[in-house]
């Protein structure tokens, strides 16, 4: 075969190739917005993050915002911190609060962010300081379950007093 | 009596001693080619003409495989994915099922059988019509004139090979989901770009194609280079890099996938 074919041919797999790697970065991937220049960083302590996993969803009114970059543990407070990466062009004001929910009853876990009504916004960098903690079904049924048996107590004490 | 107890422990010696062997053989074969790659890249109409041999001639076997595992996953993911009310998540099945594994993977099981034998056979043949010693006679090193071009083939169309394997794939399971049992494309696209990532999934399933198209063409060329210079040897030979690869391939996902997700 004549060398100019298969050239041709060579460089039409290569170029098929690019763009077959190209397709896979744009539309199955959904290149845009991952890139550090388009995100700032918050963070968040949380006493406990249940089973929230980096890369979970961070919500406003149920839109997704940004992402968790990262999750480590504060050995001087012995709290959860969270990093979270946030699309810029979603400001927060300084007293917004996050919360972990869940999706659905079983689903994965995300970060809900409720805006405040401070004028000032959190700048990158800065910690969101209201957060409260994730539902961890354990201590829900234990606590439901201290509860219970101590109103029981408190009726058994009162019917021995009178 | 003896005899018979010693017989098996030596053949068993011998086993392992030709397989060490073997291994430093093939690093040492790494090396050389390595080594004159310099001289044969300079020349690379050489590996372009391998290229178009290796890569080019796979394209089909490898968009047609594609595209029906493509279709497969559609089918098989929908009928698990709706009886647990998800089948939205098809798209981020399918794009996620082949980035990661079976791109790379069978893509390299379909190149080391397409175009990995063929080296063998071709370097074999070679070697057992005396042609490598002619070159060498002539002062022409085999290594960087045969083997050191096919061996930069094989590592470039690899990685392009599983790409094109990919994007075939996502569009079968695009047919079976959106086209045929009618999911919402908006959906499937959007289930997609959501769970994959373009480092952790696209750019590793790139890297695992690529170290499979080092470890199966090296396999091709060693054993065709190694091939005992007959009709037999050049045939086991050709039997051995198509096993050999589809072990080595399986082996290298495991370690990778262990290191990477």
């Amino acid at each position: 075969m004549k060398r100019s074919t298969i050239d041709l041919w060579v460089g039409l797999f290569v170029a098929i190739g690019i763009a077959a790697v190209v397709f896979l970065s744009l539309k199955a991937a959904n290149l845009t917005p991952q890139s550090a220049d388009q995100t700032y960083t918050l963070y968040a302590d949380f006493d406990n993050i249940g089973g929230l996993k980096v890369k979970a969803p961070i919500k406003e009114a149920g839109v997704v915002v940004g992402r968790v970059a990262a999750i480590q543990l504060d050995t001087k407070t012995y709290r959860a911190r969270v990093t979270l990466m946030l699309d810029k062009q979603y400001t927060f004001s300084r007293d917004a609060s996050a919360e972990i929910l869940t999706a659905g009853l079983l689903g994965e876990q995300y970060i809900g962010l409720l805006q405040g009504g401070d004028p000032d916004e959190l700048k990158a960098g800065e910690h969101i300081t209201l957060t409260s903690s994730a539902l961890v079904l354990e201590q829900l049924i234990g606590k439901f379950m201290t509860s219970f048996s101590g109103g029981n107590n408190s009726k058994a004490s009162a019917s021995a007093a009178q | 009596m003896t005899e018979l107890l010693l017989s098996p422990l030596r053949r068993l010696g011998h086993t392992t001693i030709n397989a060490i062997w073997r291994l430093g053989f093939i690093s040492r074969f790494l090396l050389a080619i390595l080594r004159y790659s310099g001289q044969s890249l300079l020349r690379f109409n050489l590996t372009i003409r391998e290229i178009y041999f290796a890569g080019v001639m796979s394209v089909i076997i490898v968009v047609v495989s594609g595209l029906f595992v493509g279709m497969v996953l559609g089918l098989q993911g929908y009928n698990t994915l709706s009886r647990f009310g998800s089948a939205d998540a098809l798209g981020a099945l399918v794009a996620l099922s082949l980035l990661r594994e079976l791109g790379p993977v069978l893509a390299a099981l379909l190149f080391s059988s397409r175009a990995g034998s063929a080296m063998t056979a071709e370097i074999g043949l070679m070697k057992a019509t005396e042609q490598l010693d002619a070159m060498s006679v002539m002062a022409v090193n085999p290594i960087a004139r045969v083997v050191a071009p096919r061996f930069w083939a094989g590592v470039i169309s690899m990685p392009i090979l599983a790409a094109m394997f990919n994007v075939m794939g996502i569009f079968g399971g695009y047919l079976i989901g959106v086209v045929m049992i009618g999911l919402d494309s908006g959906t499937f696209w959007s289930q997609m770009q959501n769970n994959v990532d373009l480092h952790y999934d696209v750019i590793n399933g790139l890297i695992k194609s690529l170290c499979f198209g080092i470890a199966v063409t090296l396999i091709a060329v060693f054993e065709g280079y190694d091939a005992t210079p007959t009709a037999a040897g050049v045939s086991a030979a050709t039997t051995r890099t198509v096993v050999t690869s589809a072990l080595v391939i399986l082996a290298v996902d495991f370690v990778l996938t262990a290191f990477m997700f």
